[in-house]
């Protein structure tokens, strides 16, 4: 079964997103929370790595990008963004959880 | 004592609810501002993103405090830096921006915009002509 990966760090201050990145395998899921929804953001140099991440399921948590004034017309295609019981489910529906620090 | 002005920077790095640099950077702006220094602000990198307009957070159970940058002009800071480069980087531009202002009592309480937009190379002249520079 599937890992759900959670990065909570920005992509341009840190770089755990290219890491998880780098080790999430197709099928598997990326949700990204606190300052790591700045990823999905339309234009952004971490957007294009992301975008590039195949086979790979990527949730953004809504929460987080009404905080931080990230309109969901700014969120690039292909990014599903949930809720706090979205994040629950997420984390039912997969067999493990690795988080990246 | 003969009282003398300095040019102040406060350059801010940071986003602004993954740690407390953002709000702490804004406490001592505001603080300092009663000590009539020439002060400025820069926004690099990620403290960019602190002065993104509509900030919503009741559902992260934070206090938002992106309104108190539009106060900064009645403290008399009215040169806010935005790096251009750091802007493109990140996917925004400037409409994504709070629109900062202040009154210019030099004329007539015009209202101004506070922001500048500057580039990287703009932005470390300006740091060369500092006398105190301050990093969040």
């Amino acid at each position: 079964m599937a890992m759900l990966h959670t990065v909570n760090k920005s992509p341009s201050e840190r770089n755990t997103l290219d890491s998880c990145l780098n080790h999430a395998k197709s099928g598997s899921s990326v949700l990204l929370f606190e300052d790591g929804i700045y990823a999905v953001v339309k234009g952004s140099a971490a957007a294009g790595r992301l975008k590039e991440a195949a086979g790979v399921s990527v949730y953004a948590l809504g929460p987080d990008l009404k905080a931080r004034g990230i309109d969901e017309d700014q969120v690039i295609d292909g990014v599903t963004v949930v809720d706090y019981a979205g994040f629950v489910d997420l984390v039912t529906r997969h067999e493990n959880v690795q988080s990246w620090l | 004592m003969s009282e003398t002005i300095k040019k102040f920077l406060y350059v801010n790095r940071k986003a602004p609810y993954g740690s407390i640099y953002a709000l702490e950077s804004l406490e001592v702006v505001l603080i300092g501002a009663a000590f009539d220094q020439d002060v400025s602000l820069a926004f690099v990198d990620d403290g960019v993103f602190q002065i993104a307009k509509g900030q919503k957070t009741n559902e992260i159970g934070m206090k938002n405090f992106s309104p108190t940058y539009s106060a900064l002009g009645d403290y008399e800071v009215t040169k806010i830096y935005v790096e251009k480069e750091s802007l493109e980087e990140r996917g925004l531009t400037p409409d994504n921006l709070l629109h900062l202002t202040y009154e210019d009592e030099d004329d007539d309480y015009a209202e101004k915009d506070s922001i500048r937009f500057v580039s990287r190379a703009e932005l470390s002249e300006i740091m060369d002509q500092q006398d105190v520079i301050l990093s969040f």
